[in-house]
């Protein structure tokens, strides 16, 4: 039973982020700009939030520091977005290309910076974790179900399940989500009824920078003590989770669970009985969530849902 | 005047133009970082990138060349694929299988007469290379993938694999690489050895640079490519599928096999860059098996960027990178961080992404302030 515990919090640990950053993803392909940089926001957003944790932790912990990180996560993420926003929607460039560059850029500055401020010269920051919480009060002591999702959980995860929350609402009930989808869609139908698709691409592609940020700060607290330039490909997973997803909020969410499950059997399999047993050597299992992406992509993808004006630049005057 | 506008009218000057103009912005903004960072010695780091591989003379240009030979292959290897539509961004994991399939046969197979060995061991290279792209070409054109998510997925795929493999058979653990590849299957020197080395004293001893003849091999390949892609039927074909599918079809062209064959041909190269790269004897690179993947895949993208997908282009992209990756390994002395390199390549590739602007617009406003300029001289002679 404590397996079962074990291997559904692990799961948890890794789904989560999958599916802010996959959330994240929804928004900017809705509002039709592809954004292959998630996975370098993401290094940018825990890069900047482990830091200041590493800066902040001789004078305060727990949830507050927590939260404030989450926030630095959140706007770094949007800011180191505006790059992609001002090449893909102003300069009408290659947004592939525009992607990769940040992709590039992030590790490197990542790496460069924390080698020339830490004292040490080294590109790993450590942190102390002081953010598990080892029960929820009352929920925490419900049989079985307290013991799978409240207890050594992170504020973290909740944060994550609200945030799915809300983006159905945003995308499905308000205005703004309409206009968006409109903009993925046919952005000249929407430009002809008064929406400004420039504007709409912005806001997709920051909160998808917003939400990315915040994704790799919550993939490193509870799978490491340090950051070391590198989110292990999440991103690029989170992409393969929107689309297995059809790029519905409620499908990534199952989406974000199967490659939850997939990664915690690729690093947990040492504590699960009958894997441990079978001496298979780290790098194989290391393959699996890959592996299981690209068979699930290959049957998700042949009635794929893109948003039809995914990755084409808006030009006003083209028809 | 006059010959400046010539200057606009040809394509090819205009290609260069918004290239170097990329390069300049990638290299005013590392020198930003390193003023940031340590305004002292910015200068002099900044002068270190720029003299890149000079910096350590004859054996540095050498090197210089020796890193550029996989980057030339990665840069075909996404060239190629860019001229027919598709975005390989998994030269890394075809890079690395090719390289060990190289390793691996250098290594192993010794029974292969020598002067064939090497030779074996690049064939197996490309082999491999082909067939790991092969999967994402078949996912692209029969089951609607799309190939950046399968070839990043087959990035991360190749490289576990590739370690595993390198760990369980050529793997020496007392250096924590890949064994030595047999003499038999290092490259031929091919006469580089006599002009590319620093002599050590007066002894007549020489410090040498591992550069071989690979060099000349992806400069043969690049001219091949070049020939294929711009003088064959077979090239046009992949072309014509890269800029249309539907027209293409309906002018009886087999789309589905057009791009299984660009995707195999793409990963054909990045993995003959990396038997290229690795079977360089005990003096040049061995697989390390360590988690990160291999940046010389990586790489591509900006060589095929900056060298407009050109293969004769890409030959000196990849020298320019190669060039400038070497200044950054020699920045560690003023206690820089070499990744600074990384950073300027990223600049690099993001203001090449607006190349169409440069190159679209720029010559455009230039003209037609030429064009008002020359007016007004006219008026004033009348």
């Amino acid at each position: 039973m404590s397996i079962l515990y074990l291997v559904v919090q692990q799961t948890m640990f890794f789904s989560i982020p999958l599916l802010i950053v996959a959330l994240g993803g929804v928004f900017t392909e809705r509002s039709g700009v592809t954004n292959i940089a998630l996975d370098g926001m993401m290094i940018m957003g825990a890069f900047t939030s482990i830091f200041f944790i590493n800066q902040m932790q001789s004078t305060m912990s727990g949830q507050l520091l927590l939260l404030i990180a989450i926030l630095i996560a959140v706007v770094t993420g949007v800011v180191f977005s505006l790059l992609h926003a001002y090449a893909s929607v102003n300069m009408k460039s290659d947004q592939i290309i525009s992607g990769t560059a940040l992709n590039l850029f992030a590790p490197a500055f990542a790496i460069y910076v924390a080698r020339m401020i830490q004292e040490n010269g080294v590109q790993q920051i450590t942190f102390s974790n002081t953010f598990r919480i080892s029960s929820v009060p009352v929920l925490g002591d419900i049989p079985i179900l307290g013991g799978l999702l409240f207890k050594n959980a992170y504020i973290t995860t909740y944060i994550g399940l609200l945030i799915l929350v809300i983006s159905v609402i945003v995308l499905y009930k308000t205005r703004f989500g309409l206009r968006l989808r409109a903009c993925g869609e046919h952005p000249h139908a929407a430009d002809s009824v008064g929406i400004n698709v420039y504007r709409m691409r912005y806001a997709g592609v920051m909160i998808s920078g917003g939400l990315a940020g915040l994704g790799g700060l919550v993939f490193v607290i509870p799978t490491s003590t340090q950051f070391n330039a590198t989110v292990s490909g999440y991103g690029f997973l989170a992409l393969a989770v929107m689309i297995f997803g059809q790029w519905k909020p409620m499908r990534v969410l199952f989406a974000a669970f199967f490659f939850g499950l997939m990664k915690t059997i690729a690093s947990a399999y040492s504590v699960i009985p009958f894997l441990s047993t079978a001496q298979i050597p780290s790098d194989v299992y290391k393959m699996i969530p890959f592996i299981a992406t690209l068979i699930v992509l290959a049957f998700s993808s042949k009635s794929s849902q893109a948003p039809r004006a995914v990755a084409v630049p808006y030009d006003k005057g083209s028809r | 005047m006059i010959l400046l506008k010539k200057l606009l009218n040809i394509r090819g000057f205009n290609n260069a133009t918004s290239s170097i103009v990329a390069i300049f912005a990638g290299l005013l903004f590392g020198f930003i970082i390193l003023l940031i960072s340590n305004p002292s010695q910015a200068v002099d780091g900044f002068i270190i990138i720029l003299k890149g591989g000079f910096s350590t003379g004859g054996k540095g240009m050498g090197q210089v060349m020796y890193f550029a030979t996989p980057l030339i292959l990665t840069g075909l290897s996404v060239g190629f694929a860019f001229k027919t539509g598709l975005f390989n961004i998994g030269a890394s994991g075809q890079f690395i299988m090719g390289a060990f399939a190289a390793v691996y046969i250098g290594v192993k197979w010794t029974f292969i007469p020598a002067p064939f060995h090497w030779m074996v061991a690049l064939l197996a290279a490309t082999i491999v290379g082909g067939l790991w792209a092969l999967i994402p070409g078949l996912l692209k054109a029969y089951l609607n993938v799309h190939e950046v998510i399968s070839t990043i997925m087959m990035n991360y795929i190749g490289m576990y694999l590739a370690n595993f493999l390198v760990k369980s058979t050529v793997y020496d653990s007392k250096k924590a690489l890949s064994m030595n590849v047999a003499e038999s299957a290092v490259l031929p020197k091919g006469g580089l050895d006599k002009i590319f080395y620093n002599p050590i004293g007066s002894s007549g001893a020489v410090d040498l640079s591992t550069v071989n003849s690979g060099f000349y091999i992806a400069l043969v390949v690049a001219v091949i490519m070049f020939i294929v892609l711009n003088k064959t039927t077979f090239g046009y074909e992949l072309k014509a599928c890269g800029f249309n599918q539907n027209a293409s079809k309906y002018a009886g062209i087999n789309e589905k096999r057009s791009i299984v064959l660009s995707m195999v041909i793409a990963g054909a190269l990045a993995g003959l860059g990396g038997g290229l790269l690795y079977l360089s004897g005990a003096s040049g690179r061995h697989i390390k098996a360590v988690d990160v993947l291999a940046a010389e895949g990586f790489n591509g993208i900006p060589v095929a960027l900056l060298g407009l997908s050109n293969p004769i282009g890409i030959i000196f992209s990849a020298i320019f990178i190669s060039y400038i990756t070497l200044g950054g390994n020699y920045l560690q002395t003023l206690n820089f961080v070499p990744e600074i390199i990384d950073v300027i390549i990223a600049c690099v590739i993001y203001f090449s992404a607006f190349a169409l602007l440069f190159r679209n617009i720029l010559p455009r406003l230039l003209k037609w302030r030429m064009d008002a300029a020359e007016i007004k001289n006219e008026r004033g002679n009348e």
